[in-house]
């Protein structure tokens, strides 16, 4: 039998470096009251969030993407031609085809790489982390750029009191390569199609299009917060497990940040000790989807509250439903 | 089997950690919304965490029976 070559990787990679972009537009919790009947002390009560960003009229998931990714690689201090991947995370390209993380390549000079994108909603990043991972050591590719970018505000129905102030519109984008020492740990993941119903596009685009309208992104709240306190708490302590840590090896925890509520949860049923620096970023960006996880893991960088080196454990759960955690060294 | 007193006793002590109520006001008599303040998303976490603690399902549709101290009680005796 003719012997095929095989590829080889290096044995561990890790995120080399992270960069995040926001749009200009502050949203408040008043400037929602005109559309839903509600209050700022609600809605801050519920889910933490005091104000969320919209993109404005000259930017887009595009423009999001690109200075999030431009910073990333910065960076990480590596050229361009030494990424050979790029994944786009989004939920949010309102274009079926083609992908964007071709074009977003190109702009970004990265010379004929491969580049597709990926949809798991909210759980993406965490999704995208372990492809990169795989893509490292298996030597399929030296660098991958892996990008999450949302704009949840064009799909939010400002008429839903259940949802209208939840989501936000960011980017966040990080550069994974080869290392000495382990930087990824094992992926925990998984899926449910039988609550694809409890977050969801409310009409599907052939629906969209015979009536004129243009869909809205429903949500089952009730629902989500059950899941998300229940068995993505134990999802999250798996993680740890897997990557043989226990919750007092662990300095950053960086939960998606869908409501600081669910955060709480998350933490009381984890049992981390105090020193754990814990990602709250929905209070000024709301929920990002897939771009929560890098947006916070740049700011708590960047604010010096995190710092390189330190162990962190993201976890990402949403519309699927799907859900994906590992555990990280921070770039 | 537990008693009546120990399903409570243990009941207020989830209701203390998730929503922060002094154990002593959780008595059977008391409705989680309007005596204990408890609001929609701690509610849910509440049943969660019996299902958890007691080993029960309690359903969407069953849960929003439950609206006093005693209907959780009740509800997790005849279950569990």
């Amino acid at each position: 039998m003719t012997e095929i070559k095989a590829s080889t990787g290096p044995k561990y990679a890790r995120i080399l470096s992270v960069g995040s972009a926001v749009p200009s537009k502050v949203i408040d919790n008043e400037h929602l009251l005109q559309y839903i009947e509600s209050s700022e002390e609600w809605i801050t009560q519920r889910t933490g969030i005091k104000e969320r960003r919209w993109i404005a009229e000259d930017e887009s998931i595009e423009t999001l993407s690109l200075a999030a990714a431009e910073q990333a690689i910065e960076r990480a201090g590596i050229s361009v031609d030494q990424i050979d991947a790029v994944i786009l995370s989004t939920i949010s390209h309102y274009h079926q085809t083609p992908a964007l993380a071709p074009q977003l390549a190109t702009k970004l000079g990265i010379p004929d790489a491969a580049a597709y994108d990926i949809s798991a909603a909210c759980a993406g990043f965490s999704y995208g982390v372990a492809q990169a991972e795989a893509l490292v050591r298996s030597g399929q590719a030296r660098h991958v750029l892996l990008i999450a970018g949302e704009t949840i505000s064009e799909i939010t129905d400002l008429t839903d009191r259940g949802t209208a102030f939840l989501f936000g519109d960011g980017a966040g984008a990080v550069v994974v390569g080869p290392s000495e020492t382990n930087g990824i740990g094992p992926v925990v993941w998984g899926s449910d199609g039988s609550q694809a119903g409890t977050i969801w596009q409310t009409t599907d685009w052939h629906t969209a299009v015979e009536q004129g309208t243009w869909p809205k992104l429903g949500m089952d709240g009730r629902a989500v917060f059950k899941w998300a306190t229940g068995f993505i708490a134990q999802a999250a302590k798996k993680c740890l497990d897997e990557a043989g840590l226990t919750p007092d090896d662990l300095d950053v925890f960086i939960p998606h940040q869908a409501n600081d509520r669910i955060t709480d949860t998350l933490l009381r049923y984890l049992k981390l000790p105090e020193k754990v620096v814990v990602a709250r970023t929905i209070r000024q960006f709301g929920n990002n989807s897939a771009a929560t996880i890098p947006m916070a893991m740049a700011e708590l960088l960047e604010s010096g509250q995190a710092k390189s080196g330190q162990t962190a454990l993201i976890i990402g759960f949403g519309a699927g439903l799907v859900y994906s955690g590992q555990v990280i060294t921070l770039p | 089997m537990a008693t009546t007193e120990e399903i409570r006793a243990q009941l207020a002590e989830l209701v203390n950690d998730v929503a922060g109520v002094p154990v002593e006001d959780v008595q059977l008599d008391k409705s989680f919304v309007d005596d204990l303040d408890v609001d929609s998303l701690a509610m849910v976490e509440i049943l969660v965490g019996c299902e958890e603690k007691f080993g029960v399902t309690i359903p969407d549709e069953e849960s929003k029976n439950l609206k006093t101290v005693g209907d959780a009680v009740a509800y997790i005796e005849a279950h569990s």
